[in-house]
């Protein structure tokens, strides 16, 4: 795994040094969030971004370009963002692949999302969010990025939405990278993201685009990169895109014995099927219980001794409320499901919650 | 082994982030994690004889009312979302700007009309900062919006007593125990007579004037309550705890201290001790109006009281009514209701101490017809009135119950000549030990 490098926060400016004194002589003398509403990008401020506008790649793909808060720090072309989005009043935190230059003049950065049948965050970016909208930012992460020195020979393999990360490179690295091959799959034409710019590459004969129309060729089956790519072998490769097919590049190269030359970004590392009752591990106090799904989880832990912070023991004070880091928990009075992805940190009241499955809480 | 949700949604949907209720079975835990209760009902009359005030309902009749309200509770939950945000997030906003533009007119207040203007502007963002967001946000009423910064285990407010202390009394003492007599402190806050099944002692006689001090310095007297400086005096609570609530206190009041009586007076140039006095008035105003409006939920002529064995092995439904007969709301415009932090909803609130303030006027009509079909009173009347009610029973029961066959102050005498008797025997006492020496 590379490790991947920041570029180095920017120096402050005049204005961010008005900010740190406005912000020091705030803590003191206003209440809390008062700079927030006056200036939510200000240095200092917690990390958010204004949606600047939306350019609609596909029916049901929109790049958001997003003025972000001065506390962004910059990354590195194939890293994510976590995005957090109001819908219905409930923050909802998902990850998205920055697709922009890391050093467009501007300071925009770009983020491009497919609208995912029920998806509730994705139709909401593509096709509810407006121009103007705040929405809330984490730093960059992730190591699905360009490895150095640089490969004299890449492949892509991206399905889908996977196109986003390697876009990002594209966009970022092409000018280093003197051959590369990029097969993409996507239903129909009219599905394909960035088409425009793959078309436009391709073209001028900077990289070599093999596009699969799933819809009409079928799946792409790993066992014909060899006809598709003759080269494959000495390529340092970045795959990214459905389940299926990152886990069929997995067994691909693992046979070859070339894991070492794969990247994989995995879109959905988590599936929790809500189930009853599952393993409660307590972060904190490193003790990891068995919480059946019909008692509630300050019961379970008070029975094995973990001292628990607790109160009406009814579900009306909140004295009780910890943070679910993963897992999903029940509602006891309304069936309620409650899911949270790793870095959520969905508050639950653990007197009126049982585990849904597998849960990780931070006590 | 008892059943609390019905199924309402298809259980083979697995998206996460949304509701897909499904039918679990609940083993006995907390009794009021449901509204079926185990047999018949035993009634509790209260020590002084009079009746339980829930004796005619039946068990059934209790687990109806549980299930009707469950339903309300959902039928809020269901409907809760931007629209909710929205309010919250403009009501912060507001009280924010208020205080920032109060503060700044008070950098003049030297000048009477600045004075005046920000004085106002002051009071009312304490009232909004107190109640309609500071309460009920500590309440968790807008923990579902999953907002780090507006979250009952984050929030904090403009008001000495610090938001963690005044959730353990408030949040878990008196809203689990509400109304029953010796486990709510809240009934009198310890100093009050406020029921007549509550003791009379000679002290009571002064608590008009405590109460009126009370309500001038209502701010530090939940302060001291929250810090429960009655036990950390007597030495009843642990070292370690005493010091970790005094700290936290102190904390306090070094930043809200500082903030208002130095650095903003210091700010204000020639203007300081204007600008102090603002504070202070605004202060006091903003007791005055809280306590007023505090004394309305549960003090006022009419509103219940519960025995203290009458919770045992209570259900939802039973606790539900004891919410309703124990708590009393405010009528009038909706500026008494935002003022007053929708604790104007006293009953509603206290039956759903977790749905957001701004509902509770859309489900009051639904509440008062419940109480209506279960033969319950809904007790409601206009602030004055029911403040008036409230220092009514104050001054009242700052005198004995009357007995048979004698009059209250047959009883107030007795006791003064025994405490009378008592000191003179202390006296004599201690001059015979000083002779024997
Ligand atoms: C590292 C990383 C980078 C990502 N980058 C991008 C990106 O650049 N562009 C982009 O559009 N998305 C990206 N995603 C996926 C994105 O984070 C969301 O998972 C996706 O937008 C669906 O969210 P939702 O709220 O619309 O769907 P939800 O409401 O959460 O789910 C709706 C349904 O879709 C299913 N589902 C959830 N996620 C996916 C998925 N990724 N693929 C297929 N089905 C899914 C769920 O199981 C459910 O059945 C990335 C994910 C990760 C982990
Ligand atoms: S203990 Fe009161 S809400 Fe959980």
């Amino acid at each position: 795994m590379s490790l991947a490098v920041r570029p180095a926060r920017r120096p402050m400016s005049l204005r961010d040094r008005a900010w740190r004194v406005a912000d020091a002589l705030a803590k003191p003398l206003l209440p809390p969030g008062t700079l927030d509403l006056i200036s939510p990008l200000r240095p200092g401020a917690d990390l958010a971004g204004r949606v600047e506008r939306i350019r609609l790649e596909t029916p049901d793909a929109a790049t958001l370009i997003i003025h972000p808060g001065a506390s962004w720090a910059g990354h590195t072309p194939g890293q994510y963002v976590r995005v957090g989005v109001e819908i219905d009043g409930v923050r909802h935190w998902r990850t998205y692949s920055l697709t922009s230059l890391v050093d467009s003049p501007d300071g925009r950065i770009a983020i491009t999302v497919k609208a995912i049948p029920g998806g509730l965050v994705s139709n909401h970016l593509v096709h509810e969010i407006k121009p103007g909208a705040l929405i809330h930012l984490d730093d960059a992460a992730g190591d699905f990025v360009m490895t150095t020195p640089r490969p004299r020979k890449v492949l892509f393999i991206t399905g889908g939405s996977g196109i986003t990360p390697v876009m990002g490179m594209l966009r970022n690295h092409l000018h280093e990278l003197p051959d590369v091959v990029l097969v993409h799959s996507a239903p129909t034409a009219r599905d394909v993201i960035f088409a425009g710019d793959l078309a436009a590459l391709s073209a001028t004969g900077r990289i070599r685009l093999v596009t699969r129309h799933t819809d009409s060729d079928g799946m792409l089956s790993f066992a014909d990169i060899p006809a598709i790519v003759p080269d494959w072998a000495e390529r340092e490769t970045w795959v990214c895109g459905p389940g299926g097919m990152l886990d069929a590049a997995q067994t691909f190269y693992d046979a070859a014995g070339l894991a070492g030359a794969l990247h994989l970004e995995r879109f959905r590392p988590h599936l929790i099927a809500a189930g009853d009752g599952g393993l409660l591990s307590f972060t904190t106090a490193g003790r990891t219980l068995d919480g059946d799904g019909a008692t509630p989880i300050l019961e379970t832990a008070e029975a094995s001794g973990m001292l628990m912070p607790s109160g009406c023991r009814m579900g009306i004070c909140f004295k009780c409320v910890l943070p679910l880091t993963e897992g999903a928990v029940r509602d006891l009075r309304t069936g309620e499901i409650t899911y949270a992805a790793p870095g959520d940190g969905v508050a639950i009241q653990t007197c009126v919650s049982a585990p849904a499955g597998d849960c990780q809480i931070a006590h | 082994m008892t059943l609390v949700a019905e199924p309402r949604f298809d259980l083979d949907d697995t998206l996460p982030h949304q509701a897909h209720p499904q039918l679990v079975q609940v083993a006995a835990h907390s009794s009021r994690l449901s509204v079926v209760g185990t047999g018949e009902r035993v009634l509790h009359p209260k020590p002084s004889g009079r009746p339980d005030p829930t004796a005619h309902l039946s068990a059934a009749d209790l687990e109806a009312l549980g299930r009707e309200l469950d339903a309300l509770r959902q039928q809020v939950l269901d409907s809760r979302g931007a629209r909710d945000a929205a309010y919250i997030r403009k009501t912060i906003a507001a009280q924010r700007y208020i205080e920032l533009g109060s503060r700044a007119v008070l950098l003049f207040s030297l000048f009477p009309p600045a004075w005046i203007l920000g004085t106002a502007g002051l009071t009312l963002s304490k009232i909004l900062d107190n109640m309609e967001i500071g309460h009920n946000v500590l309440h968790g009423q807008w923990d579902w919006m999953r907002d780090p910064k507006i979250h009952s285990t984050t929030w904090e407010w403009d008001f000495v007593s610090p938001a963690a202390q005044w959730q353990d009394t408030h949040n878990v003492t008196h809203h689990t125990y509400t109304n029953v007599l010796e486990k709510d402190s809240d009934l009198g806050y310890g100093l009050f007579r406020v029921d007549p099944d509550q003791p009379w002692t000679l002290g009571s006689l002064a608590q008009p004037f405590w109460s009126l001090l009370n309500a001038l310095f209502f701010e530090w007297g939940i302060a001291s309550y929250d810090l429960q400086l009655h036990s950390i005096i007597n030495g009843e609570m642990p070292k370690d705890e005493a010091k970790r609530r005094w700290e936290a206190f102190r904390g306090k009041i070094i930043k809200k201290l500082g903030k208002e009586y130095v650095l903003w007076p210091l700010l204000s140039g020639p203007s300081a001790l204007t600008t102090m006095a603002a504070n202070a008035t605004s202060s006091i105003l903003r007791n005055l109006w809280a306590n007023g409006v505090i004394l309305c939920g549960h003090f006022p002529y009419g509103v219940d009281t519960f025995a203290p064995d009458s919770i045992e092995n209570e259900t939802r439904g039973q606790w539900y009514v004891r919410q309703m007969l124990g708590s009393g709301n405010i009528s009038g415009p909706w500026i008494v209701h935002f003022l007053s932090g929708n604790l104007s909803h006293q009953i509603e609130h206290h039956l759903f101490p977790d749905l957001p303030s701004n509902r509770y006027y859309e489900i009051a009509p639904q509440v008062r017809d419940i109480c209506r079909r279960y033969g319950l009173h809904y007790v409601t009347g206009s602030y004055p009135k029911q403040v008036a009610s409230a220092w009514a029973k104050i001054i009242v029961l700052a005198l004995p119950n009357k007995e048979e066959g004698r009059s209250r102050a047959s009883i107030v005498a007795e006791a003064a000549g025994e405490a009378m008797s008592a000191r003179v025997a202390k006296f004599k006492a201690r001059r015979a030990a000083k002779r024997a020496r």
